[in-house]
């Protein structure tokens, strides 16, 4: 069980997170932004109409990595915000600002593609259903952990105030996923399901697969770097850093 | 673990907990109270009250939709295939999810005369994604409720 503290201690150092991420960041760039060229080109140009919602089921490709994305973010910065509660871990601390505005945007993806495909399908854009009034949150939470770290003028105490906010915010993820089921929403149950064959034709399944697959690399990617620049931000005096600026 | 981190701890899963139990009774209370949904059957037993914004839903009758020859207006029943049925009059875009036979939501009003007056009409997607061509493939070959068939059998 060595390695696991030895990781733990290790990822916890902003000097060897630095030093060692660098071509992590290029490599989930361009392998990210491949898949999604590749995954959004096939279910934007290639794919057939579905057999009731026509064209519109396109913009599945977009709404469901991003809206599955979302979800994964902020399971991230609940995950630091524990971690930096208990432990006082710095890096936790930075990847919750790091990760905060990027999980808006995506959030933000998800809604507004929503919208787009319920105007057409639905006959609305939006409802207040669980569904959509959970992920509306979502947004809040995300724009909250930014806004929050800003209202309050000391650091440290800044970042346990949304650290906190974070922590606590993560009951809301079990209500989005299992909305659809609890609640009768407008929006449909989930098409694909862990140990269940996939409700979803195999033509829609595989540009949706590379696609998720495309957005998690490259957001990871946008996410690390994001935290390398909070990492300069905060050890700007270090000497190891000075060094390191020097050397590339 | 150390003194100040295990009493950290205990403060965090405290928080968790309780924010958990808070959020799991708030949702126990609306579900119990959110009911401004109306099956067929109470709309038509008198139980849904006329002229208030009401949400009522069902299956579209097949053959009962009946476009007006000028303008958006359109007519169709809503049952619940065990007898009860009642009339919606709609003036607008419909979704492109409205089938007949197909489930829909409508909101509206109403009338005495047991008419309901939509301003709305939802339909909601299920789960199945099926191309449209494989789609008319099958029903073309004649297979009945297709639709269902190929939901279980995807590709």
């Amino acid at each position: 069980m060595g390695w696991i503290k030895t990781t733990f201690h290790k990822t916890g150092s902003p000097r060897w997170f630095f030093t060692g991420s660098r071509p992590w960041v290029i490599g989930l760039y361009v392998f990210g932004a491949l898949l999604i060229v590749i995954g959004s080109t096939w279910g934007l140009g290639f794919v057939p109409a579905e057999r009731l919602q026509g064209n519109s089921v396109r913009i599945l490709f977009i709404h469901a990595p991003a809206a599955h994305l979302a979800e994964a973010i902020y399971v991230a910065i609940a995950i630091a915000g524990f971690v930096f509660l208990v432990w006082r871990m710095k890096m936790a601390d930075m990847l919750i600002q790091a990760a905060a505005p990027i999980g808006f945007v995506v959030t933000v993806v998800a809604l507004a593609t929503g919208i787009i495909w319920g105007i057409p399908t639905w006959g609305t854009g939006w409802v207040w259903d669980a569904r959509t009034v959970s992920t509306l949150l979502l947004a809040f939470l995300f724009f909250g952990l930014v806004a929050l770290r800003q209202a309050i003028e000391r650091p440290d105490r800044a970042s346990r105030a949304v650290a906190l906010l974070a922590l606590v915010g993560v009951v809301n993820i079990p209500i989005i996923k299992y909305s659809v089921e609890w609640f009768t929403t407008l929006h449909q149950p989930p098409s694909i399901e862990i140990g269940k064959k996939p409700a979803i034709a195999a033509v829609f399944l595989w540009p949706l697969a590379v696609n998720v697959l495309g957005f998690y690399c490259f957001v990871a990617g946008v996410v690390i770097a994001a935290l390398r620049a909070r990492i300069v931000e905060r050890e700007a005096g270090a000497k190891w850093l000075r060094d390191w600026t020097v050397k590339s | 673990m150390r003194q100040p981190r295990r009493r950290r701890l205990a403060v965090v899963l405290f928080v968790i907990g309780g924010s958990t139990a808070t959020l799991s009774l708030a949702l126990l209370a609306l579900q119990e109270n959110v009911d401004l949904f109306y099956e067929p059957a109470r709309v038509t037993n008198g139980e849904a009250p006329v002229g208030v914004d009401i949400r009522a839903g069902g299956m579209v009758v097949e053959g009962s939709v009946a476009h007006d020859p000028e303008g958006l207006g359109v007519a169709f029943s809503i049952t619940d295939h065990g007898g009860h049925e009642f009339k919606v009059r709609y003036v607008g875009l419909l979704p492109d999810l409205f089938k007949e036979g197909k489930g829909i939501m409508v909101r509206g009003q109403l009338t005495a005369d047991g008419l309901f007056n939509a301003s709305e009409v939802l339909a909601k997607h299920d789960e199945n994604y099926v191309p449209r061509e494989f789609h008319d493939m099958v029903e073309d070959a004649g297979l009945a409720g297709s639709a269902q068939a190929l939901s279980t059998e995807p590709g």
